[in-house]
């Protein structure tokens, strides 16, 4: 795919705005502990969760707290708060890991709202507050499209990852498992220490933390194991080494019609407007928070996502195409070799967001299976997802995968099944079946 | 193509809900579909998807089996020149050939898919491509002297009662075109069974001209005629009387290899097949009660229905076994049970045909066990990782 970011480093500005998206967590209903109008700084509380209310969520900037934004039903979509030209924190104060004991790290996380970004499988939520893990996992590379490279975004904070490896070991009692790329020699994360290294190796979903958990132990029925972003690893180890809670991050912005593809420092968070510039050339243009495989659609009024450490711009795929399915297909990518494009491997390709068919009943089979890493069965767990019968989905291993380990079964499916909305509604459809 | 897709724009409201032509509103998405790739974008999952749609993989299908359909006309006019003794050459054969088949795939298709588009119709489905392979799989698997009638009936009982009373194109549980064929085999014996000489233009009684029998290798190894088999090489190339697209077995293997190359047959299924086939004829050599049980493999995999079976039918993704492993057993006991019933049941020489359709009746099953299995090994690995947490 083309539009990789070049290497280079965009420095931080300050965006105008900022937001929380309460719809970037699953089961999270938000109740404001903040008032239009209030000051907040960097590490204040926003709001708590109706369903946990020890769960807080903290502002990622010091400014002035706006209207927040409803949808359906009052539902509150965004809370944007307008920063300040300087960023202002709270204070944790220094702390010293080695002394602190897993229930010391535990309430300071809680407290800085900096424990919303520790998530859990099953279920792919935010963990409860007073929850103990089997396990704690980082992946330390993304293998999907246009993804960016770790290695050289944490090249100069690997002392502040090192310390969120180190309170969250101490966190779980014992050493945290991280998932590295096994195709580099050079990996700055070799010599991270109270950590266990895995090296994985392979295309597409190798990197991706659910793949790396099966492949180490897998998840049983009863057990949970959290996982985390390495970028807000090194922002757990800023908060206890220096007590604030910094949310800048540095991001990629990747796609084909990016412009200039490069890597940019900025707030969790921020508003789009004020970070890319989107040629108005009366083109229809998509800009993913995320990757093409998982993100989610926003537009230039909208924020980054919460979780997301990549923004990918790509052109809507909204024509029509001239009996396209008889046509030899040498521009066209696919994972099969149904086009001559297979000839011509390495090609880069300008992908859209054109389904290229219309939706089927299941008809070949073997697909998912070359591209997703478990001894799993996809269909048959598909399946039952969609029969609703709990009982085959535990049994056919719905506890290790996340949506996001489904992404290339949507992204290869002759009939175009929406494999990875069904597999969070199975997954919320257990959840409450299960509390 | 602009105004082609302006008019196809212009008259869409018309088919849609209240429109004038609101009741064939899946024909024209059909027709539509056809023309243009929908410009409908992805909203939710993934972003972008692969360029690959059913219609694509129907249509290589399609493609794949040309050799066979190609080769087939050539051969039936090849074969009726044989018989009336003259020999012309192979542009007239193939013609000769083409006027006889090509009402069959006529007959074939429009039977099918009227059939298709009225049901799609009815439950406000877009109509499915399913019929696409079908529809030519049908006449490769007909005699050609086959009455059009029969033809007709045969794929309209297959389309209604093998395809759509199950729910249409992915749901099936038999593959309909051999259905279609079984049905045939069944209701209307004497024009199928193989006895009598496939050869157009011939009814039973002129078979024996010029001493010609005209009966097929399989019909010949059934009644134990084992000296007036045609020789492997004839077998091969196809130049023996017997259904339009099985006589080939290079074009069956050219399309075999379209398949596999792209990906779209299943290379395990068509092996599994042809290893059982032999596993099961080398039994039978061993015990060599009769002529037939002392044919050696490879003349059984040139014979007949097998090769055609292994590479076009076993492999149909929805009616074969959908696991892995489940397709290696799948496809064995397939090639199994067609020469079993080859050689012990000779009212029925097809043996590949009734193996096939026995095997979609335990392809769940096989899948079933397939499942159960991996559903043990979860379990299995359950109390080993909890004995390690609790001590703690």
């Amino acid at each position: 795919m083309k539009g990789s970011a070049a290497k280079a480093t965009k420095a931080f500005s300050m965006p105008e705005y900022v937001a929380i998206k309460p719809a970037d967590f699953n089961n999270v209903l938000p109740r404001l502990m903040v008032n239009p109008g209030d000051r907040v700084k960097a590490g204040t509380p926003l709001f708590k969760n109706k369903y946990d209310e020890r769960l807080v969520f903290t502002s990622p900037v010091s400014g002035v707290v706006m209207e927040p934004v409803r949808g359906d039903k009052r539902l509150i979509m965004e809370i944007p708060v307008k920063a300040d030209k300087n960023l202002v924190y709270e204070e944790f104060g220094h702390h010293d890991i080695s002394s602190m004991n897993a229930e010391d790290v535990r309430l300071l996380l809680i407290k800085s709202g900096l424990w919303t970004y520790i998530r859990q499988r099953p279920y792919d939520l935010i963990p409860a507050v007073d929850a103990t893990p089997r396990d704690i996992h980082v992946s330390t590379f993304d293998s999907s499209p246009l993804a960016p490279d770790y290695n050289y975004l944490l090249k100069d904070k690997l002392v502040f990852f090192q310390a969120g490896i180190d309170a969250l070991a101490r966190l779980c009692g014992k050493k945290v498992h991280l998932g590295l790329d096994g195709s580099t020699d050079n990996n700055i994360f070799s010599p991270v220490k109270n950590a266990e290294l895995h090296y994985f190796k392979g295309p597409h979903p190798a990197g991706n933390v659910g793949v790396q958990i099966h492949h180490t132990i897998p998840i049983n029925k009863g057990e949970s194991v959290w996982y985390l972003n390495p970028q807000d690893v090194a922002m757990i180890g800023k908060l206890f080494v220096d007590g604030i809670y910094d949310a800048r991050r540095t991001i990629a912005l990747t796609g084909p019609e990016a412009g200039k593809p490069a890597y940019m420092e900025v707030l969790a968070g921020s508003k789009l407007k004020t970070l890319v510039e989107i040629p108005d050339q009366g083109q229809h243009l998509r800009i993913i928070s995320g990757n093409v495989l998982t993100g989610d659609i926003v537009s230039t009024e909208g924020y980054l996502g919460y979780y997301h450490h990549q923004l990918t711009i790509i052109s809507e795929g909204d024509y029509h195409e001239f009996i396209g399915w008889a046509m030899p297909g040498f521009k066209k990518f696919s994972n099969s070799r149904l086009f001559f494009s297979w000839l011509f491997p390495g090609k880069k390709y300008d992908f859209d967001t054109n389904y290229h068919g219309g939706h089927r009943p299941l008809v070949m089979t073997g697909q998912y299976e070359k591209v997703f890493p478990f001894t799993i069965l996809p269909v048959y767990l598909v399946k039952a997802i969609l029969a609703q019968d709990i009982e085959k989905m535990e049994q056919l291993g719905i506890y290790e995968v996340a949506p996001e380990d489904f992404a290339l079964c949507d992204y290869v499916c002759t009939s175009k099944t929406e494999v990875q909305q069904i597999v969070r509604e199975g997954l919320e459809m257990l959840r409450k079946e299960m509390s | 193509m602009k105004g082609l897709r302006k008019y196809i724009d212009s008259i869409k409201p018309k088919f849609r809900k209240g429109g004038r032509f609101a009741k064939l509103e899946s024909t024209f998405e059909a027709f539509e579909t056809f023309l243009f790739v929908p410009k409908k974008v992805t909203s939710s999952g993934s972003h972008i998807r692969d360029s690959v749609d059913l219609k694509r993989t129907m249509i290589i299908v399609v493609v794949a089996l040309m050799p066979a359909l190609i080769f087939g006309m050539w051969n039936v006019g090849y074969q009726f020149h044989k018989a009336m003794g003259t020999s012309v050459s192979i542009l007239a054969d193939f013609w000769f050939g083409f006027q006889a088949v090509l009402p069959i795939i006529v007959v074939s298709y429009v039977t099918g898919l009227a059939i298709e588009f009225i049901s799609a119709q009815i439950r406000h489905h877009e109509v499915n491509e399913g019929f696409l392979v079908t529809g030519m799989l049908i006449p490769l698997i007909m005699p050609v002297n086959i009455p059009l009638w029969v033809v007709a009936v045969g794929t309209a009982f297959a389309v209604i009662f093998v395809k759509e009373v199950f729910g249409g194109t992915g749901m099936n549980i038999f593959n309909p075109a051999l259905v279609a064929r079984a049905f045939i085999f069944f209701a209307y014996p004497s024009e199928i069974s193989g006895d009598s000489p496939w050869i157009f233009g011939f009814d039973n009684n002129l078979s024996g001209v010029d001493g010609i029998t005209g009966a097929t290798a399989l019909s010949q190894a059934a009644a134990g005629h084992l000296e007036s088999l045609p020789s492997l090489s004839d077998m091969f190339f196809g130049f023996i009387p017997g259904s339009i697209g099985e006589t080939s077995k290079l074009a069956i293997l050219l399309g075999a290899l379209i398949l596999i190359i792209t990906g779209v047959g299943s290379l395990r299924i068509m092996l599994s097949t042809i290893a059982g086939g032999v596993f099961m004829t080398l039994i039978f050599n061993l015990i060599g009660a009769n002529n037939y049980m002392q044919i050696d493999p490879l003349t059984q995999l040139m014979m007949g229905g097998f090769m055609f079976g292994t590479v076009f039918m076993a492999t149909d993704p929805v009616t074969s076994s959908q696991t892995a492993s489940g397709k290696i057993v799948y496809g064995f006991l397939i090639g199994v049970f067609a020469i079993l019933v080859r050689v012990f049941n000779p009212a029925y020489p097809e043996g590949m045909m009734l193996s096939i359709l026995l095997m979609n009746t335990f392809a769940p099953l096989i899948d079933h066990v397939v499942v159960q299995n991996n559903i043990r090994k979860r379990l299995k690995r359950l109390p080993k990782i909890n004995t390690n947490v609790e001590p703690k």
